[in-house]
C-alpha cells in the first residue's frame, strides 16, 4: 500500500524545512566534536600548537579554496535551474563533482603522507610524541574523517541530481531537491570553514 | 497555510562576489596567522570563520531570501550550540 | 546462573505472535463506505501489508506491538533482578550475571522502550489525526524509521549472542570501562547509534508535519496539547540525538583505533564523556516526558469535561521545559568532580526546570477544580499518573539540592527516584493512552472492569516496588550490586514482593487488552464524548482519515 495512499502533493516549503532540520541534526553532530576538540585545546594548548605545524597549510588553503568555489558552483546551479538553463545547470553541477572529488584526492595525498610519516592513532611514533599530540592526530584524523565521509555522501547525491536534471525531473518547477542537495553541500563547506583554521592555522 | 512565494533568483554576479569576498578572507586568514599574535590569533581565526559561515548561510543558503523562520530557526540552533559549549566550559575554564 | 538468552527467545516468540494475533483479531467493520485502516487491502498480504506500509496508522501499531514485545522482555529482566534482591547474598545469579541483566535492562527500557515509546506509538498514530492531515509529511521516512528502530534493536541485542560476555557497563556506557570491557559493548554501541538515527528522523517528520499540514484553519494555537509536547520532543530528538551518536561513534573509535579522547592513559577525559553523554541523556528524560504529560492534557479534560486550564501557559511551559531541560545535564555528575561553578549552575539550572513541569501539575489540578468528574479508566490512570510524578519529581528536587546528592548519589534512592518519573511518568501516562484511544484504534471496547482491576493492582505494586528503595537509599544501599548487608533485607522483600503484584497487575492488563482487541463489544466512534479531532471520525478510522480534511473554526 505505499505509492496509493501517499499523496503526489508537492511542497517546496515542507521539503526545504525538512532539509534545514536535517542540516540541524548534523551541526550538532559536528558540535559534539567542536566541544570535545574546544575541551582538548584548552588542556593541552602548546602541544596542539607544535602538532599543528606538522600540517600543511597550503594544502589546507587550496582544498578550502576548492570547496568555496563548488559551493558557488552548485548555488549558481540552482539559479540556472530557475531561469530553464538545463545544460549550464548540468555543467555548474559536474564542475561541483569534479571540485569535490579534487578535494577528496587532495585529502587522500595528505593523510597517506602522514600516515607514512607513522602519524596515525594507535602508531608508536605517535605516542612517543605525547599526549596532546596524541589527541591533536586523533581529532585530526576523526574529524576530517567524518567530514570527508559527508564528502562522499554529498557526491553520491551531486550524481543523483545530475541525473534528474538530465531526465526532466527535477525542471524550472519542482528543483526542491536540487535545493536541498545545495543546502547539504553548504553545510559540508561551513564545517569545513572551521576545521580549516582550527587544524591547519593555529598554530 | 502560507502560500509559498516566489523563489528569488539570486544573480551569479552576487554569488561570485560573495565568492570573491570568502577567497580574500580565507587569504587573510592564513595571512593573519603567521604573525604571532598570541593567544589572540585563535579568536581573530575563528572570528573570520564565523564571517565566512555568515556570508554562506546568508547568500548560498538563501536565508536572506528565504522565509524570516530559517534565520531565526539557524539562529536558534546556534544558540543551543554555544550555550552548551560555554556550560561545558564552566567545568573547566572556572 | 540464570540463563537470559531464554527469554530473548521467548521475546521473539511473542513479537512474531503478535503480529500474528494482530491479523487474526482485525475483522472490524467500518462505519464508513471507504474501508478502514485495518481492512484495508493494498498492494501487499499478509504481514507485508504491515510491515511495508507507510500508513500513519499501521505504522503506529508496528512500533505498538515491538515495544510491547521489548517491554515484556525489560519487565522480565526487572523481576530476575528483584528475585536476586529478595535476600542478601547469591541468589538466582552471580554478581556479573546481575551486572549484564541491569546493562540489557537498562539498554531495552530507555533505548527500545521509553525514548521512542509515546511518540512512535501514539504520535504516529494520533498526530495528522489530531491535527487534521491524512498522513505524516514522509510517510516512506516513517516506515524506514521504524525499520531503523528493528535493525537497531536487533544489532543491540545481538551483543547477547554473540561469542564472549554479554554488555556489562549499565546503558550509560561510561568511560573508560565501556572501552576496556572485554564484553560485546561494541554491536551495543552501534546499536544505539542506529537508534538513535530513528529517533531523528521520526523527530524530523513531526515537525515538517505541524508546520506543513495542520488543516485550514487550525492555526498554532488551536492546536491540541499532545501535538504540540510533540512538538517541543521533536526538537529536543533534532537536536540532542545527534550529540550521542557523535560520542558513541568515539567511544568506538577509542576501542577500534585506541584514539585516546576519552583515555586517561593517553591523555584523554573520561569525564568530558560524562559530558558528552549526558547532553544527550538529560533532554532524553524530556523526551520521554513531554508527551507523556500530552497524553495526561488531553485525558484529563476530556473526563472533567472542561477544556484545559490555562491553554497558553501549558504550551510555553512544554516549550519552557524543552529548552532548560537542554542545560541540566551536569546533575548526573555531581560526584565526578566537576568545578564548582558548574556544580552552582547545574544545581541551579536544575531547580529552574521544576518550574515549568509545576505549572503543568497546577493546570491540570485547575482543570479538574469544579469540573464534573467522570471515573473511567483512562482518568484512574491519570490521576495516578499526577500522584507518582509529583513523588518523582519531587526526589528529583532532592537530588538537584548539591550536598543531598553527594550522601544519595548512585544509591537505591536515585533508581526509585527515576522510576517514579521514568515508569511512572511514561508508564502511567502510556497506560491511560492506551485505555483512552483503545476504542479508537481497535474500533472495540475493552472490559471496564478488568481493566480497572489492573489498574489497582498495577499501582498498588508500583508503590510498593518503589517505595522502599527510597527508604533503601537513604539508609546508604547502593545501585547496580546483586548483594547488600543484612539490615537491608525487610526493605528488599517488600519491594520484590512489590514487583511481583505490579506484574501481575501488568498481566492483567495485557492480557484483558488483548482479548478486548479481539471480541471486545463493538465501540461507538466517540465513547467518552472527547473534543478533539479524533473523536469525530469513525472508529476504527478509515485509510487516510477523513474523507474531506475538516476546516477549523
Amino acid at each position: 500500500m505505499t505509492e496509493n495512499n501517499t499523496h503526489d502533493h508537492y511542497d517546496h516549503e515542507g521539503s526545504k524545512l525538512g532539509m534545514w532540520l536535517f542540516i540541524f541534526t548534523e551541526l550538532l553532530f559536528f558540535g559534539g566534536l567542536f566541544i570535545v576538540y574546544a575541551v582538548m585545546r584548552y588542556k593541552n594548548g602548546t602541544a596542539f600548537g607544535l602538532a599543528a605545524e606538522e600540517l600543511d597549510v597550503s594544502i589546507g588553503a587550496i582544498n578550502t579554496v576548492i570547496l568555496l568555489v563548488s559551493s558557488a558552483t552548485i548555488a549558481m546551479s540552482i539559479s540556472s535551474i530557475q531561469l530553464k538553463k538545463t545544460k549550464l545547470t548540468l555543467i555548474l553541477l559536474a564542475t561541483t563533482l569534479i571540485l569535490a572529488i579534487v578535494f577528496l584526492v587532495n585529502k587522500y595525498f595528505e593523510w597517506g603522507a602522514k600516515i607514512e610519516h607513522g602519524l596515525y592513532p594507535g602508531s608508536e611514533s605517535l605516542e612517543q610524541l605525547g599526549h596532546g599530540e596524541v589527541l591533536f592526530f586523533g581529532l585530526y584524523y576523526f574529524m576530517t574523517g567524518l567530514h570527508a565521509l559527508h564528502i562522499i555522501i554529498g557526491i553520491i547525491f551531486i550524481a543523483v541530481m545530475m541525473v534528474k536534471v538530465k531526465n526532466g525531473k527535477l525542471n524550472v518547477n519542482r528543483f526542491v531537491q536540487l535545493e536541498n542537495a545545495g543546502l547539504y553541500w553548504h553545510l559540508v563547506d561551513v564545517i569545513w570553514i572551521f576545521l580549516f583554521p582550527l587544524f591547519y592555522l593555529i598554530a | 497555510m502560507e502560500e509559498t512565494k516566489e523563489h528569488k533568483i539570486v544573480s551569479f554576479k552576487t554569488y561570485i562576489i560573495i565568492l570573491f569576498l570568502l577567497i580574500s578572507h580565507t587569504a587573510l586568514s592564513v595571512f593573519v596567522t603567521q604573525i604571532d599574535l598570541g593567544n589572540l590569533s585563535v579568536i581573530v581565526a575563528l572570528s573570520i570563520a564565523a564571517l565566512k559561515s555568515l556570508l554562506v548561510f546568508s547568500f548560498f543558503m538563501h536565508l536572506l531570501y528565504d522565509k524570516r523562520m530559517y534565520a531565526f530557526m539557524v539562529a536558534g540552533v546556534l544558540m543551543v550550540m554555544t550555550l552548551v559549549l560555554i556550560i561545558t566550559f564552566l567545568d573547566y575554564g572556572f | 546462573m540464570i540463563s537470559y538468552e531464554f527469554i530473548h527467545k521467548f521475546s521473539d516468540v511473542i513479537f512474531v505472535g503478535l503480529f500474528f494475533v494482530n491479523n487474526k483479531l482485525l475483522k472490524t467493520m467500518s462505519n464508513s463506505s471507504l474501508p478502514n485502516y485495518l481492512e484495508y487491502k493494498g498492494k501487499y498480504k499478509g504481514i507485508f501489508a504491515w510491515i511495508f506500509s507507510t500508513d500513519h496508522k499501521r505504522i503506529g501499531l508496528l512500533y505498538l506491538y515491538s515495544i510491547m514485545g521489548f517491554f515484556i522482555v525489560g519487565a522480565i529482566l526487572g523481576l530476575l533482578m528483584k528475585f536476586e534482591l529478595i535476600a542478601p547474598g547469591k541468589t538466582i545469579m552471580e554478581a556479573k550475571s546481575y551486572n549484564a541483566v541491569f546493562t540489557l535492562h537498562g539498554i531495552t527500557m530507555i533505548f527500545l522502550i521509553v525514548v521512542p515509546g509515546i511518540p512512535a506509538i501514539f504520535g504516529n498514530f494520533f498526530l495528522p489525526i489530531l491535527i487534521g492531515a491524512k498522513d505524516v509529511f514522509y510517510p516512506k521516512l516513517n516506515l524506514l524509521s521504524w525499520w531503523l528502530y528493528i535493525i537497531g534493536a536487533a544489532v543491540a541485542i545481538s551483543s547477547q549472542f554473540m561469542n564472549g560476555a554479554s554488555p556489562d557497563t549499565g546503558w550509560t556506557f561510561y568511560a573508560p570501562y565501556s572501552f576496556r570491557t572485554q564484553s560485546n559493548v561494541l554491536p551495543a554501541l552501534i546499536g544505539a547509534f542506529i537508534l538513535g538515527f530513528s529517533s531523528i528522523l521520526t523527530g524530523l517528520n513531526f515537525i515538517v508535519t505541524m508546520h506543513r499540514m495542520r488543516a485550514p484553519g487550525m492555526k498554532w494555537l488551536k492546536m491540541p496539547i499532545f501535538p504540540w509536547t510533540l512538538y517541543g520532543t521533536a526538537w529536543i530528538q533534532l537536536l540532542a540525538t545527534p550529540v550521542v551518536g557523535i560520542t558513541l561513534l568515539m567511544v568506538v573509535a577509542e576501542r577500534v583505533l585506541n584514539i585516546g579522547f576519552f583515555d586517561p592513559a593517553l591523555g584523554g577525559d573520561p569525564v568530558l564523556y560524562q559530558h558528552l553523554f549526558w547532553i544527550y541523556s538529560h533532554p532524553a528524560v524530556y523526551i520521554m516526558i513531554l508527551p507523556a504529560m500530552g497524553i495526561i492534557s488531553e485525558v484529563i479534560p476530556t473526563f472533567a469535561r472542561k477544556a484545559i486550564f490555562g491553554y497558553k501557559a501549558v504550551v510555553i511551559s512544554t516549550l519552557l521545559i524543552a529548552f532548560v531541560g537542554y542545560f541540566v545535564w551536569g546533575h548526573h555528575m555531581f560526584t565526578a568532580g566537576m568545578s564548582g561553578t558548574s556544580l552552582f549552575a547545574f544545581s541551579f539550572l536544575t531547580f529552574l526546570v521544576a518550574i515549568p513541569s509545576a505549572i503543568k501539575i497546577f493546570n491540570w489540578m485547575a482543570t479538574l477544580y469544579k469540573g464534573s468528574i467522570l471515573l473511567r479508566t483512562p482518568m484512574y490512570w491519570a490521576v495516578s499518573f499526577l500522584f507518582v510524578f509529583m513523588i518523582g519529581g519531587l526526589s528529583g528536587m532532592v537530588l538537584g539540592a548539591l550536598s543531598i546528592n553527594v550522601h544519595l548519589h548512585d544509591t537505591a534512592f536515585v533508581v526509585s527516584h527515576f522510576h517514579f518519573i521514568v515508569f511512572g511518568g511514561v508508564g502511567f501516562a502510556f497506560f491511560a493512552g492506551i485505555h483512552y484511544w483503545f476504542p479508537k484504534i481497535y474500533g472495540k471496547m475493552y472490559d471496564a472492569a478488568w481493566a480497572d482491576t489492573g489498574w489497582i493492582v498495577f499501582f498498588f505494586g508500583f508503590l510498593l516496588l518503589y517505595t522502599p528503595m527510597f527508604y533503601l537509599g537513604i539508609a546508604g544501599m547502593p545501585r547496580r550490586y546483586y548483594d547488600y548487608v543484612p539490615e537491608f533485607h525487610f526493605a528488599n522483600i517488600l519491594s520484590s514482593f512489590g514487583a511481583f503484584i505490579m506484574i501481575a497487575g501488568l498481566a492483567i492488563i495485557i492480557i484483558n487488552l488483548f482479548r478486548s482487541a479481539k471480541r471486545g463489544k463493538k465501540a461507538e466512534s466517540n465513547p467518552w464524548a472527547g473534543k478533539t479531532l479524533e473523536w469525530t471520525i469513525g472508529s476504527p478510522p478509515i485509510v487516510e482519515n477523513f474523507e474531506e480534511i475538516p476546516e477549523i473554526k
